[in-house]
Parts: structure tokens; sequence; C-alpha cells
């Protein structure tokens, strides 16, 4: 999978969570969290999300290292979704 | 039409979904109604037999006018004495305003669709994005689904869903529901601080146990099945609440009327605006895996649509987290005619000294907002106390 296509795939989680969102202006340097005001139920649903889509599942300990679209690409690629 | 809400006066029946001949039991989804702010899922009131379908989809009608007319057990043995055949009407309107409770307005963008048309959709393969609903707002109901299904069979449904819904009036936006649920919202909190009493109490609760077990728990659990702290802290205040009943029930015609079981409101923010606070039913008697079930669905429920009758109506006691807001504590205002309000704040790391010694902890700030008219300080400090003492105790909740 390109990063473009693991990005897409993100945002298309996202968006499911956060419908009203704009994710084409979103600074992938920014907490998702407080940029999309998402609280821990709409964050765990993220999580659910991407393994749904993407095989991967998130452990408990690494859930600060997709905190930023930026830090969940480089996650994801690194786990093997890229 | 049962009164989902004090304000409100009429309903529309957008869909059934039961039929003439069909057996029905308590607690089954048989219709779905709009009541201007939201579609609420209406649950039948006893067991029986659907007679006759009284009030077509489409058609707005007056609270209290009688939906269907159900056949008893009896009167479905001996069809003869229609005398048996009860009306299907909800209990008499409850005295309980709950205004504030009120279903999500559909986000904009995000398809509208019945729950039983969407479930439909899936069954039969069809895609609700390429179907026009005919429904209020364009709403896709089961007879669009049915219709795209079966391409012959469309234009007649779809044109006799078109004529019922035509004499219906609505409000045309997002934004007029967004108002309506503003002035509910308004109604609710202007009467419970004129109306009731509140004393507030607040506390500091060690959280260093309950996120230790936390952690090492959602370490083995999937991440479909990962729990929040947020059902630590439901569940600890579902099983405090039977040390302290009084904080569990309504204030009725100037007396506490315990309630019936401890149905937790839990109070969900919408993204759009507004909250609802429907209700975990039985809370003190769920295990935490099936709580955070039930929690996700009801979220998810509330944010689009598909909230049940007895889900807004029943809560006994509400619970508002805004932890993940960032604030250390809630003074809460009690939806009336409940009469009390726990209130948490953020999980955070604070000095907090025990034995002499001091440590950086997880503390979490607990509040409790109670009407003075039916308990007083002394309870209501028992019950925090009994929240913190359960907490310690992660393992037995």
């Amino acid at each position: 999978m390109t990063r473009k296509e693991l990005e897409a795939i993100v945002k298309r989680v996202l968006s499911g969570i956060a419908p009203e969102a704009d994710l084409e202006t979103l600074d992938p340097g920014t907490d998702l969290r407080e940029s999309l005001d998402l609280d821990s139920m709409d964050f765990l649903n993220f999580l659910v999300g991407l393994r749904e889509e993407t095989g991967i599942e998130v452990p408990d300990v690494d859930v600060t290292r997709v905190s930023t679209l930026a830090s969940c690409l480089d996650y994801l690629a690194a786990r093997g979704g890229g | 039409m049962p009164r989902l809400g004090a304000d409100m006066e009429a309903g529309t029946l957008l869909e059934w979904h039961v039929k003439p001949g069909d057996r029905v039991r308590r607690g089954d989804l048989v219709a779905l109604v709009d009541t201007d702010k939201a579609a609420i899922e209406i649950e039948c009131f006893e067991d029986g037999v659907v007679q006759e379908i009284l009030v077509p989809p489409g058609t707005k009608v007056p609270v209290g006018t009688p939906l269907a007319r159900l056949g008893t057990a009896a009167a479905a043995a001996a069809p003869q004495q229609p005398a048996a055949a009860t009306a299907l009407v909800p209990p008499p309107p409850s005295s309980q305003p709950t205004p504030e409770r009120v279903a999500p307005a559909p986000a904009a963008g995000r398809v509208h669709a019945s729950p039983l048309a969407r479930r439909a959709a899936a069954e039969l393969g069809v895609d609700l994005a390429q179907i026009h609903g005919h429904g209020p707002d364009g709403a896709i109901l089961l007879a669009d689904v049915e219709g795209a299904a079966s391409p012959a069979a469309a234009p007649r449904e779809a044109a006799a869903a078109r004529a019922e819904v035509s004499i219906v009036s609505r409000p045309a936006t997002d934004a007029d529901r967004a108002a309506a649920m503003r002035s509910a919202i308004a109604a609710a909190m202007t009467r419970s601080n004129r109306e009731i009493p509140h004393y507030y109490l607040g506390t500091s609760i060690d959280f260093s146990r309950a996120q230790r077990w936390l952690d090492a728990e959602n370490a083995q659990r999937p991440v479909t099945e990962r729990l929040l702290p947020a059902v630590l802290l439901l569940k600890a205040v579902a099983l405090a609440l039977r040390e302290v009943p009084e904080l569990n029930g309504f204030f009725r015609d100037g007396a506490f009327l315990p309630g019936e079981g401890i149905h937790v409101g839990v109070a969900i923010s919408l993204r759009q605006g507004g909250l609802v606070a429907p209700a975990l039913h039985d809370a003190d008697r769920q295990s935490l895996g099936d709580l955070m079930r039930a929690l996700a669905d009801l979220v998810r429920r509330a944010r689009s649509g598909g909230l049940r009758g007895s889900e807004v109506t029943d809560a006994s006691i509400t619970v508002t987290n805004l932890g993940d807001q960032g604030v250390e504590s809630v003074f809460g205002v009690i939806y009336p005619p409940q009469v009390a309000l726990v209130g948490f704040g953020r999980v955070s790391e604070r000095a907090w000294a025990e034995n002499g010694l001091v440590d950086a902890r997880p503390v979490v700030g607990a509040s409790l907002a109670a009407d003075h008219r039916t308990s007083d300080g002394h309870r209501g400090a028992r019950f925090l106390s009994a929240v913190d003492r359960l907490l310690q105790n992660p393992e037995e909740l």
C-alpha cells in the first residue's frame, strides 16, 4: 500500500467519525482529537476503523503514536501497511 | 403516540415495522416516530397481535392518539370478543419532561435513512447513496429501498409515500432542528434552576488503582473490546446508588419517587451541537464488558439517530463526563424530574499525599449536584465516598 492509499484509508475512517470535518485542510502535524474534536469513544472507534480497513491493530500502549495524521501514517507504514 | 419530551405535542408516524396479524411482544420496536427534533424508535407496551393500524405512515397526530389496535392473547383465541382488544396506546403521558434528551438531526451530507431502511438495504444489497428518499427531508424509507430492489414496484409505492408525506408540516432544515434542540435544552434547564434547590459536593478520587487495572486489562483485549475509563466511572456510580438510593429516581407531585432500576443517563454531546442523555438500563447489573458495548452502541445511535423511546424517558440519574474536554470538575444542572447529576472531569496526574508520603498519581475530579428536597449533603457525601471506595477495587466492579 502506498502512503497515499494509506492516507485515503485513514481519512475515510475519520470522515465516518467526524462527517462535518474538512479533512483536506487537516494539518498532518496537529493532534487529531483536538483538531477534529474527537472524544475517547470517537478515538476508540477510529482505532476499530483502522483495524477493519488495514488489519492493523494498534495496541493500547501505542495509542499515543497515532495521535496525528502524520504519525499515524508513519506507524501504519512501519507496521506493514505501507 | 407517546410523549417523548415535555415540549412534544404531536409526532409524525414515519414508518411501521409491523403489520396486521403480526405477533408482538412488550419491548419490540414497532414504529419509527419523528418528534420534529428526532426520529425515535417506539417500543410496544404489551404482548399481543396487531389487529389494525390506525395511523398510516406520514401522518402527524397529537400525543395520546392510539396508533394501532392490539389484540391480547385472550382476544386472539376468541376473535369474536372485540372488547378484549386494546388500543396500542402509551402509558399515560408521563409528567417527566425530558425535552433535552432528543436525538440528533442528521449531519449534513450524510445519507438520511430510517433504521429499518438501512437494515433492508444491507440485506438486499442496495446502496443507500443511490436512492432518492421520499420521506420527510428526503429521508429514505423502507418502501424506497424495496422499490430500488424491485424497480417494478417502485413508482406506485414511491407515489404513495409522496402522497402520505405531503400532508405533513415539518421543520425544513438542520438549522431548524438545531434551534429546536437548543430551545428544548433551554426550557429544561430553566425549569431546573427555577424549581430545584441544588446543592453541590465535589471530591478528588485517586484513580491510580483503576488506571493500572484498566491498562493491564486493555493490554489483553482486542481494540474492539477495549474499555474506556468512563465505563469504570459509570459502573461505580451505579453500584454506589444501591447504597444511596435516594439519589436514583424522580421528584414528582411533591415527593420522591424511587427509580424502578438503576438506569444511568449518559450525557452525549452531538457533533452538530446540543446533547442527549439516553439511559443505560440496569447499569449496576451489567459487567464492564457489557456496559462498554452498551455505551458504544448508545453513543453511536445517539449521534446517528435511532434511540428508543424507553432510552429517552427512563434515565433515573445522569452522569456527565467532561474529562475529554480537559476540565477538572463539573458543576451540573439536574435534568428534571431527576434528583441528581454526577459529573466527572479529566483523569490527570497530580501530587497526592497518602500515609505521609507524596507522589504523583492519576486523579479524577468527581462532583454531585443533587436536589435538596429529596436528599441532604450528608447522604450526598456518602454517595461520593462510595464511588471513591468502589474505584479503589476496580477488579470488583
